[in-house]
């Protein structure tokens, strides 16, 4: 294998906050893993400066937000926020949680590519994000391996 | 006794071939009924899957009959309501004599606010209380604490001093009412702001009656709440339940819980198992503090989930009082009939509640609460239907309880002590269950209890590996989930949501910096100091815990002092 041309997807799994409710983000990690992609989970209770320096040190593709605490507007522009002082705009960021439809569009315009809410499949989270990791990640498509 | 065993004579006579469960052994009549009828029915109406299980996996068959219980022993078994192994019930009469206490968990947004709704339920018929706090709280940082920020009174109330706790118990009945307050790594701290607040109201240590929490163990294994490591929570954990054999003989000290494990995503028998096996560690170091077992054990109690599959739920209920009747007696040596009595709390399953179609969730808490009750419940909270997105509405609170309120007195199914019992399906599902509890203590006790096998992620990596294999079958569609994988709504109208303002947050901020201006800082200090001398000796903390709290030391404050000696806990990243 030619690195980099045939890299894997690379994400961050990370849950901010002080919330420890860690099924969904577990869940998640495994089945972007089962799906042929690098995960990296920082663990519990990650600030955003923590988060985006993960980000940062591991060159991800892609940063997956677990939240269920009801902190999400209050913790996600601010990650959103560090990672354009980081020069990581072309980072994807998700989020999955528990998130009022109403908060949706806030999350969004603040830099939030999409919101997976309760019941969402770990498969629609694949899909989305092997369809819209930065173009320019060599061979977007993950490997089955 | 009140059966009279004929259930398993009949089946001990027949030594017939055994199918597919090893105890079991169908009757030459029921041979005979397979060949001549079932043959023919598959033939004409197949069935609807290859095979049928239980929300967690576990196999069902077609039909459970006497053969089913080969190894079933009414007196051992099952034996009477109120007796030994309780597997009817811890009181002769269950709910003829007494209903469940109707116990809605609740708090949010300032102390004030959830005072209100505590009034509020009250005044609705409720008949105990169940304080939850905000994460900032649960995790021992005060309102004003930069983690904190966001957090403050969005999953439960902030209590960060006794006069946040004075303020949320105001007007309340102390001496009448039961408390429930669902703390751990903090716990030791919250319960002492409580005893302090009954003091100065005026009740009596002796006759207050409720429970913290105080669940260290599975705060590891599942919700992931912890402050210090394993072994100094372990030791707060026993202080208060010494303290409490002491001073509060009506208190509950601890409420060791499978309700999270479950919600974490673990079949019913891991969460049995898991909190047993809990149980069991607590037993085994406070009775290394020197206290006898029979002086501390009839105080401890449990709090377990509810989920969609009445009968494995209720079997689950059964098992977990046939379980620990035993553990106390034959492990342990308890001898005090108290002491084996497994009483417990049960909630409605979180987990299972959807946010499409919320109005479903009504349908499925009642599922949940029915199998609570026929499984004989102490207490009951019922979720109301709108907590797959936020905390409850006044509404929707009030719904959840009417909905226990309509199974208590419309149902009938609590005038009979277990009706259940005797049912083929349940008892062997019940003997089932009980089984393999005892193969998760076995593995446990390899690892040398359960702290070790906390340390080495064993029944974190169990209830991962079910959460991961549920998630999968519903996206396979081998689970339906009615809303969700299955008859989907192609639009749903928005249901009104509790919203919790910054408001709160900024008030509970100005609350405290006046309350650290007026207070006697000097001797807020030297209580903390004292504090942190007291956690480097083996001496019981709750003396100068309450002496914090009578100062007004806050609880970041508190844990603050104990991390400075305990150090924290940081879970090894493991996805």
């Amino acid at each position: 294998m030619t690195a980099p041309m045939n890299r894997h997807i690379r994400v961050l799994v990370a849950k901010p906050g002080l919330d420890g409710h860690d099924r969904g983000a577990k869940i998640v990690a495994r089945a972007l893993r089962d799906a042929g992609m690098e995960v990296i989970y920082t663990g519990l209770r990650q600030t955003p400066e923590q988060i985006v320096s993960a980000a940062v040190q591991e060159d991800v593709d892609a940063i997956g937000i677990s939240i269920l605490s009801g902190a999400h507007n209050t913790i996600l522009p601010r990650i959103a926020e560090l990672l354009r002082h980081a020069g990581l705009d072309d980072v994807l960021l998700v989020v999955g949680g528990i998130i009022p439809d109403e908060d949706v569009p806030g999350l969004k315009q603040a830099g939030v590519a999409a919101v997976f809410q309760p019941g969402a499949s770990t498969g629609d989270i694949v899909d989305f994000i092997r369809s819209h990791v930065r173009p320019e990640t060599p061979n977007a498509v993950a490997s089955d391996e | 006794m009140s059966c009279n065993g004929k259930v398993s004579q009949e089946a001990k006579i027949d030594t017939a071939e055994q199918a597919s469960n090893s105890s079991r052994r169908p009757s030459e009549a029921e041979r005979e009924w397979e060949e001549k009828v079932l043959k023919q029915a598959l033939k004409s109406a197949p069935e609807r899957l290859p095979g049928f299980s239980t929300t967690s996996g576990v196999p069902i068959e077609r039909l459970y009959t006497p053969g089913d219980l080969a190894d079933f022993d009414c007196e051992r078994d099952l034996g009477d309501p109120g007796e030994f192994p309780y597997t009817r019930g811890i009181h002769p009469q269950m709910y003829r004599a007494r209903l469940w206490t109707m116990r809605q968990f609740s708090g949010f947004g300032t102390p004030e606010d959830t005072n209100r709704r505590l009034h509020f339920l009250l005044d609705q018929g409720q008949t105990g209380l169940s304080i939850a706090f905000d994460l900032p709280t649960l995790m021992g940082y005060d309102s004003d604490h930069p983690f904190a920020e966001g957090e403050v009174g969005r999953c439960g109330v902030a209590v960060s001093s006794l006069a946040d706790m004075e303020t949320l118990l105001r007007g309340l009945p102390l001496e009448r009412v039961t408390t429930s307050m669902t703390i751990n790594s903090p716990a030791a701290m919250v319960w002492a702001m409580y005893l302090v607040a009954a003091e100065k109201s005026g009740a009596d240590w002796k006759k207050i009656s409720g429970t913290i929490q105080n669940d260290i163990l599975k705060e590891y294994i599942a919700q992931k709440e912890f402050i210090f490591p394993p072994a100094p929570s372990m030791r707060l954990v026993v202080d208060s339940i010494v303290f409490a054999a002491r001073e509060t003989p009506r208190w509950n000290p601890i409420s060791i819980s499978g309700y999270h494990i479950r919600e974490a995503g673990s079949t019913a028998i891991q969460e049995l198992a898991f909190t047993l096996r809990d149980g069991i560690e607590y037993v085994e170091w406070v009775l290394r503090s020197g206290l006898g077992v029979d002086e501390f054990a009839p105080r401890l109690s449990f709090f377990f989930n509810s989920h969609n599959d009445l009968f494995e739920e209720v079997a689950k209920f059964r098992a977990a009082r046939k379980v620990w009747a035993k553990v106390m007696r034959e492990r342990f040596g308890a001898r005090d009939p108290r002491s084996w009595r497994c009483r417990f709390h049960t909630q409605t399953a979180g987990c299972s509640l959807t946010a499409q179609q919320p109005y479903n969730n009504v349908i499925r808490t009642t599922i949940q609460a029915l199998a609570g009750v026929l499984g004989g419940t102490q207490s009951l909270h019922t979720n109301s239907l709108d907590e797959a997105w936020a905390l409850p509405t006044e509404q929707a609170a009030t719904l959840a309880l009417r909905t226990q309120q309509v199974l208590a007195h419309e149902s009938g199914v609590a005038d009979a002590v277990d009706p259940l019992a005797g049912s083929y399906f349940i008892e062997a599902l019940t003997l089932r269950t009980e089984r393999e509890c005892y193969g998760y203590f076995d593995r446990i006790d390899s690892f040398g209890g359960m702290v070790a096998a906390i340390e080495k992620g064993f029944p974190q990596r169990e209830i991962h590996d079910a959460a991961y294999a549920y998630q999968k079958a519903v996206e396979r569609k081998e689970k339906f989930v009615v809303g969700v994988n299955e008859y989907v709504a192609e639009e749903e109208r928005p249901i009104d949501l509790l919203i919790i303002d910054a408001g709160a947050a900024r008030e509970q901020c100005r609350k405290l910096d006046a309350l650290r201006k007026s207070r006697n800082n000097g001797r807020v200090q030297s209580s903390l100091d004292a504090l942190s001398k007291a956690a480097g000796t083996t001496r019981n903390l709750m003396p100068d815990l309450l002496e914090c709290v009578r100062a007004y030391a806050t609880v970041g404050e508190m844990c603050d002092a104990l991390r400075r000696v305990f150090g924290t806990y940081e879970e090894p990243a493991v996805a």
